[in-house]
């Protein structure tokens, strides 16, 4: 408003402002106006005056009815207390806070964020540390009230003060309990707001997700439609990253595997995304990785990624089992297999880092295979830790 | 052989009329449901030769199915067909009755087989069961299970494991029976006797060993 003042007298806002906040001081009907002009009037560049808003937020006019009571309320006993400069100051701003409450519920959104952050010093915000803060505060405040009132009573020390304490006390009373409930349930009514906006947010969060990963790969599975390949890999790819962020909690792509049926199923992932072969997995047991094991399933990867390069099969199955003396894992195809005498030069040192890599380490590889006959590569290694989760 | 006739279970529209569109050659598909009682409704006066039966149904699991006709039909043949793989639904499902159970990636030709395997009165295990299975029955009967009155039924013999092992591996039954040197009826009959062991085994495990796997 100080902005539309400063244009149309051609003032500098800064100077307007100072002289509104000046008036304020002066006059206690100022400080109203202001706040119902901030209601009525549109802001620069807004098209909706907030009031327009406002009158569709029953549960705001509720609530801005019941805190201008309250504070009818403490002025009524202020008054009876007391009857000095800032009483007469303070009456209209019944007004003010009624406005303001409508026009914290209803601005939008950066007004909201100002307020906020004008409001925040003043009350709780969340978390452990700022409630501890809070209680740390009303506890000083409610030792300084008490010493106030004491020496309020040591200084006029008549009886006669007290008997009108007395009135204003019975009529609060009364205030409290005809107004108590109605109080109340707004406030219930606020919490109640609260949680279905929490909910909200959970719902957006998850909506979120949804788009970012399942309705991302449909687009893609569409515009793929003529590559039934692809089409399958982006399917299972999709399937696995919704399984483990539904069913295990995991985000795609957290931390590295610690157990032998993770480390299986991270093999399955990045062969079945980097080559495009379905991996059925299947892992009987399960248990804590160690040196020998990781490099078990080191091996239990180039055997799968060769199968995955070299066999043309359509499928490669990965098997995996755990039991209590020793751990096997089977990589298997249907593709085209080889002769294990006849070996090409280039093939031979993939076999022997399979092999090398088992032996070095107290374990075993076997590798069958004929020509069209598909290849099978057992690999199995002993267990050190005989305990585990089987 | 004639065709066996098939009743769909699945509370998804689009699947039903896929698998219908699919098999539709090889099976007669005599009727489809979407949810646990219009499935008993629609058996009970069908009394097709298998059902396709989804684990997950919104009014119950599949095997509240299997179980409310088991009783009155015992020669209605189920096969379990899921999407997700949690154990203890599966499990629960082929406990309930069910001959079989395969996933949702099943190729067509796979589940025809599938299907005219159940029908003949076999069991059909997919790599993915196998593997349950092996889990569920590897670990030691921890000592608070009841003696059942046939303590064969708590343990799996070599044999059997082995040809689990190879279920499990991708092996169809004929390679199977070439790998270890048997006819293609023994690796049926082993699987069978598998079957009837998870059906009747008392072990506590295999309810209570889905809970667990889950956690670790």
């Amino acid at each position: 408003m100080a902005a539309g003042v400063a244009a149309w007298r051609g003032f500098n806002v800064t100077t307007v402002r100072i002289v509104f906040v000046l008036i304020a001081l002066l006059g206690g009907w100022f400080v109203p106006v202001y706040v119902v002009a901030w209601l009525f009037l549109p802001a620069a560049g807004a098209e909706a005056t907030i009031a327009s808003k406002a009158r569709n937020d029953s549960a705001g006019i509720r609530l801005a009815v019941g805190l201008a009571s309250l504070v009818v309320l403490v002025l009524l006993i202020a008054g009876a207390l007391n009857d000095g400069r800032f009483i007469t100051w303070a009456w209209p701003q019944v007004f003010t806070v009624a406005g303001l409450a409508l026009i914290w519920r209803n601005a939008p959104a950066e007004e909201q964020e100002t307020l906020r952050r004008l409001v925040e010093p003043l009350g709780a915000t969340g978390g452990a540390a700022p409630s501890r803060r809070l209680a740390l505060r009303l506890v000083i405040g409610g030792v300084l009230l008490a010493a106030g009132l004491a020496s309020l009573f040591s200084a006029h020390a008549s009886l006669a003060l007290l008997r009108p304490l007395g009135g204003v006390l019975l009529v609060i009373a009364a205030i409290v309990l005809v107004l108590g409930p109605w109080w109340l349930r707004i406030a219930r009514d606020l919490a109640l707001e609260r949680q279905a906006k929490v909910r909200a947010e959970e719902r957006v969060d998850i909506a979120a997700r949804v788009h970012d990963s399942v309705l991302q790969t449909l687009a893609l599975i569409q515009r793929r439609a003529d590559d039934p390949q692809k089409v399958i890999q982006l399917a299972r790819m999709q399937e696995r990253e919704l399984r483990s962020w539904l069913f295990e909690g995991r985000d795609p792509g957290d931390a590295d595997a610690v157990t032998v049926a993770a480390g299986v199923r991270e093999i399955q992932q990045d062969v079945e995304s980097r080559y495009g072969i379905p991996v059925e997995a299947v892992m009987v047991g399960d248990c804590d990785l160690d040196e020998n094991l990781t490099a078990l399933l080191a091996a239990a990867r180039e055997a799968t990624v060769n199968a995955a390069k070299w066999s043309g099969a359509s499928v490669i199955s990965l098997f995996a089992e755990v039991e209590a003396g020793e751990v096997s894992v089977v990589v298997r195809d249907r593709g085209k297999g080889f002769d294990p005498e006849a070996v090409p030069a280039d093939r031979k040192g993939l076999a022997e880092s399979v092999l090398g890599r088992m032996t070095r380490r107290g374990g075993t590889a076997t590798v069958t295979s004929a020509p069209g006959e598909g290849t099978k590569v057992t690999l199995k290694m002993p267990r050190t830790v005989t305990a585990g989760r089987t | 052989m004639s065709m066996p006739r098939v009743v769909l279970v699945d509370d998804h529209g689009l699947f039903r009329s896929g698998v219908r569109a699919e098999l539709g050659k090889q099976v007669e598909v005599v009727g489809e449901a979407d949810d646990v009682q219009p499935a008993i409704d629609l058996i009970t006066e069908l009394l097709p030769d298998v059902v396709l039966l989804d684990v997950h149904l919104p009014g119950g699991g599949g095997q509240a199915v299997v179980q409310a006709i088991k009783a009155g039909h015992p020669e209605v043949r189920f096969l379990a067909l899921s999407a997700s793989d949690a154990p203890e639904d599966v499990i629960a499902v082929i406990r309930a009755g069910a001959r079989g159970y395969v996933t949702k990636t099943i190729s067509t030709a796979e589940l025809a087989d599938a299907v005219r395997r159940v029908a003949a009165g076999d069991a059909v295990f997919s790599h993915r069961l196998a593997g349950f299975v092996l889990d569920a029955f590897a670990a030691a009967p921890s000592p608070d299970v009841k003696p059942s009155f046939d303590p064969e039924l708590e343990q799996l013999t070599g044999r059997e494991r082995e040809v689990l092992r190879l279920i499990a591996q991708g092996y169809t039954y004929k390679e199977i029976a070439r790998e270890l040197f048997i006819s293609v009826k023994t690796v049926e009959s082993h699987v069978s006797s598998v079957l009837r062991k998870l059906q009747l085994s008392s072990r506590h495990q295999l309810t209570r060993w889905a809970t667990e796997r889950r956690l670790a």
